[in-house]
């Protein structure tokens, strides 16, 4: 196990080093730089010298790549190309929103889509399963954007209920915080909580068929003792990896749902920067996100290993 | 996430490829959700190949009618422009098309390359072949296309390929897992000791029989790329903004969508159409081939 454990660790930080430089190469060997965008077409070309020097984009690629390296080392990711400022300052910025909107999401998601399982399961074939399914198939098959674009018009607009643009730090006061998440949260999260939902059902029609439960029923136990208490706790198992890939889902809505929704996240800032081939950001923003997922799976996989003791990785 | 791929995909003693495809069709046909899909997608298709040809206006065709709601001359409205909004959705089927099924096409034949290579030889192929993968797994599919457009840059054919390196390993995975299953099979000793080369025992005897899963994953890889395509064009990173995409009409009506709710809704009822109806055929394709899905990644 623990040698498992270091060669997973060793891996994680080779994943890590092959994303930074595989982006850090191509984005220089492919056309358009940051500075003529900057700078304009008809720019003057001496001008365009000086600028590229001042940010090092004159020196050879390995050259450049040392530079980037020895600086990551200090955590500094350099400025970006259009406000100057550090990327490392721009993303610590950018953080904040994107987590709350995540855990937002999330939240909402489990709470639509975990009851909604278990009534499926509980009650399977009747009108709400049938309902559940259905509105499942329709969160599976519905892009994010359309979703926050239609919860824009409605309840924004039409209802004006809640607000529908941007964000406020949680220390303006949580419902100045939680107002301005909802709409965007119920876009992310209904696609987690249509798959959450299926899991959910799928786990536990499973256990509601076996022995002990027919058993518990036997007893004469009420129906809620034999769900919340005997089928509730295995069937909810399956479900907790699927919880492991929930951050992914979460973090790949957020992407769409900050662009819908103005919220300067990390996603936003990650797009903005693609469109202005600012490369500091991309690969800042690269780099942080390749962290989060390699480190978290490294995670997820000794978190099977401690809630399953069964699970014994050998190399 | 879980290192055993060959106990991702459980099949039953006989596939439906084995019963033929007489037998799939007839289970097929009785299903009517999957019919219902299909005759969606065969809609769809229809448009896509048509093009022009079936929409009632030239789609580009600029009218003095601007921001007109839904009338018998225009049944889906007009946008900002004064065009003729179904028009611009008929047309824009053929994006959707080309990408679900040109994404699906390459990262299949990608995956299947690697999959069959790193199944097969084992060894230190294996080994690069699958680190390779493990670093692609660990990103979610569509955070990973967008990382790869961002490298590449913008435009149809690198969204294309975006997409699919993105869903790469998801194929290349399943299949290495069937291959590591099947290549202890008699049949393929019985091939070996007649003499068959690598290559023939690889696509003659195992590549066949390991392609039930692929198709399943087929199936549901196609919603996820027009998912994926429609993102990254509402992103403003996918198909050039003057060809009208599904996704790209919604985002040109994005300033106009408080004054006119049918820019807003058609397109987006479009896109849930399309991968609704092939997320059904999918299910189906599942459920015949008795492919059994845990884990994740295949619904992402």
């Amino acid at each position: 196990m623990q040698r498992y454990l270091i060669r997973r660790f060793i891996f994680s930080l080779f994943a890590i080093w092959a994303t930074m430089t595989v982006t850090f190469i191509f984005m220089r060997l492919l056309p358009g730089d940051p500075v003529t965008t900057l700078v304009g077409e008809e720019g003057d070309p001496a001008q365009i010298e000086i600028i590229k020097a001042r940010l090092g984009l004159d020196q050879p690629v390995p050259v450049q790549y040392f530079y980037y390296i020895r600086s990551l080392v200090t955590l500094d990711l350099g400025d970006s190309i259009y406000l100057r400022l550090p990327v490392m300052d721009q993303m610590v910025e950018a953080l904040p929103r994107t987590l709350s909107l995540s855990v937002v999401s999330f939240f909402a998601g489990v709470a639509i889509g975990l009851p909604a399982g278990i009534i499926s399961a509980i009650r399977r074939y009747s009108v709400w399963d049938h309902v559940a399914t259905f509105i499942a198939f329709l969160g599976l098959a519905m892009p994010g954007f359309w979703l926050g674009i239609l919860l824009i018009i409605v309840f924004g607009v039409q209802l004006g209920w809640l607000p529908v643009f941007g964000y406020m730090p949680i220390g303006e006061g949580v419902w100045e915080w939680l107002s301005r998440l909802i709409l965007p949260a119920l876009a992310t999260g209904t696609g987690f909580a249509a798959i959450l939902a299926r899991q959910t059902r799928s786990a536990m029609l499973e256990v509601l068929s076996q022995d002990y439960i027919r058993t518990a029923y036997a007893k004469g136990m009420r129906e809620r003792v034999v769900i919340f208490r005997h089928a509730l706790r295995n069937g909810l198992i399956p479900v907790v990896t699927v919880m492991g890939i929930a951050l992914a889902i979460l973090l790949n809505g957020a992407v769409i749902t900050e662009n819908v929704f103005a919220i300067r996240g990390l996603g936003r800032l990650f797009i903005d920067a693609i469109l202005g081939r600012d490369y500091p950001i991309v690969q800042g923003v690269i780099l942080l996100v390749a962290c989060i997922f390699i480190f978290m799976n490294f995670f997820v996989d000794i978190l099977y290993a401690v809630i399953n003791p069964r699970i014994r990785y050998t190399d | 996430m879980a290192q055993d791929t060959a106990a991702q995909f459980e099949l039953s003693g006989e596939s439906s490829r084995r019963r033929g495809f007489r037998y799939f069709a007839r289970r097929f046909s009785r299903d009517k959700r999957a019919m219902l899909g299909l005759v969606i997608v065969a809609a769809f298709a229809l448009s896509a190949l048509l093009g022009q040809l079936a929409a009632p206006y030239d789609p580009s065709a600029q009218a003095y009618e601007l921001l007109e709601p839904p009338s018998i001359g225009h049944p889906l409205g007009t946008d900002n422009l004064g065009r003729d909004v179904l028009s611009r959705i008929i047309v824009g089927a053929r994006i959707s098309m080309v990408v679900g099924i040109s994404t699906v096409a390459l990262a299949a034949s990608i995956g299947i390359v690697l999959g069959v290579a790193a199944g097969y030889y084992g060894g230190w192929i294996d080994m690069i072949v699958m680190r390779l993968i493990d670093v692609l797994w660990a990103f979610p599919n569509f955070i990973l296309a967008v990382m790869l457009v961002a490298i590449f840059g913008l435009g149809l054919a690198n969204v294309i390929v975006a997409i699919s390196l993105a869903y790469v390993d998801d194929f290349a995975r399943v299949i290495r897992g069937m291959v590591l299953m099947l290549k202890e099979e008699d049949f393929v000793t019985a091939g070996r000791a007649m003499g068959s080369s690598n290559r023939r025992l690889m696509f003659r005897h195992i590549f066949p029989n390991a392609l039930p899963p692929v198709i399943v994953q087929a199936s549901v890889f196609v919603a996820g790329a027009i998912l994926a395509e429609a993102g990254l064009t509402f992103l403003g990173l996918g198909v050039s903004p003057l060809t009208p995409t599904w996704a790209s009409i919604l985002n040109d009506a994005r300033p106009f969508f408080t004054r006119a709710w049918w820019l807003a809704t058609f397109p987006g009822l479009v896109i849930m159409l399309v991968v609704l109806a092939v997320n059904f055929v999918g299910d189906a394709i599942r459920d015949i081939n008795d492919v059994r899905e845990y884990g994740p990644g295949v619904t992402s």
